[in-house]
């Protein structure tokens, strides 16, 4: 008899050996980005095509400033998740590793550089 | 119920290219993860934009010459295609990931529906963006 539950036999599983936990995130920020995706598309757009004046003065707004840096947030965090799950599948070992802690740290690069960018003009 | 073993466990072949015909199931998933990984690519443009503007009437002069052009138009136009298409894809993952939908036929039809969405939105998307600037 094996005295082993269900659930302590997944974890540590699946080719991230995070068990489930990486395909319910990656689920959950799908969800989210059935939100994300229209506001970042409309919320960017419209700002773009006028003036250096009014550019600045439509990015400090703090609607414009709170969506695009909450879209920017957890956008990056799904797009991360991406592309680890396609590390994970196609290069392994210490490459995988490495390539991983690359494409995360460049991932938080771009999330502190763009919240900057946004603080910047907003205030 | 889950095995304990860890070691010797079957692993899934990568079977697109030379082993299995293109199928719009195959086709339609890979282009999920390929539009993600692209979709860095347009992020690295706004902020590239957003800190022009930020800093000089130069800087934003430039960057935003370079994206008003027709291969800036062009590039704002396949990104928001592989936003929208993305967006769709992922959308599927929820639908399948709750239980519905899971019939081979009904995957299909929405392989195609991610295709012809996203071309549907992006298109709209670029009339209602030339419509605002206007």
């Amino acid at each position: 008899m094996q005295y082993l539950t269900d659930r302590k036999r997944a974890q540590g599983l699946g080719a991230g050996g995070a068990g489930a936990h990486h395909h319910w995130v990656e689920i959950a920020t799908s969800i989210a980005l059935l939100f994300i995706v229209p506001l970042a598309i409309f919320v960017f757009g419209f700002g773009m095509g006028g003036t250096r004046e009014e550019v600045l003065a439509y990015f400090a707004h703090p609607f414009v400033a709170i969506v695009l840096s909450i879209c920017l947030i957890i956008g990056i965090y799904h797009i991360k998740l991406e592309t680890l799950a396609a590390v994970e599948d196609y290069v392994h070992g210490i490459k995988g590793k490495l390539t991983q802690i690359a494409v995360t740290g460049f991932s938080y690069v771009l999330i502190g550089t763009g919240l900057f960018a946004i603080a910047r003009i907003a205030f | 119920m889950a095995d304990v073993n860890r070691g010797n466990r079957p692993l899934s072949p990568f079977m697109i290219g030379p082993y299995y015909r293109p199928q719009i199931t195959s086709i339609s998933s890979i282009m999920v993860r390929i539009t993600a990984i692209a979709s860095y690519g347009v992020v690295v443009l706004a902020i590239i934009w957003l800190l022009a503007a930020a800093t000089s009437d130069a800087a934003f002069g430039f960057v935003d010459g370079v994206l008003r052009s027709w291969f800036g138009d062009l590039l704002l136009f396949l990104f928001s295609w592989a936003l929208w298409y993305h967006m769709l894809g992922r959308l599927r993952h929820v639908i399948w990931d709750f239980g519905y939908c899971l019939d081979l036929e009904i995957s299909k039809k929405m392989g195609w529906g991610m295709f012809i969405g996203a071309t549907v939105l992006a298109v709209l998307t670029a009339i209602i963006m030339a419509m605002g600037s206007a």
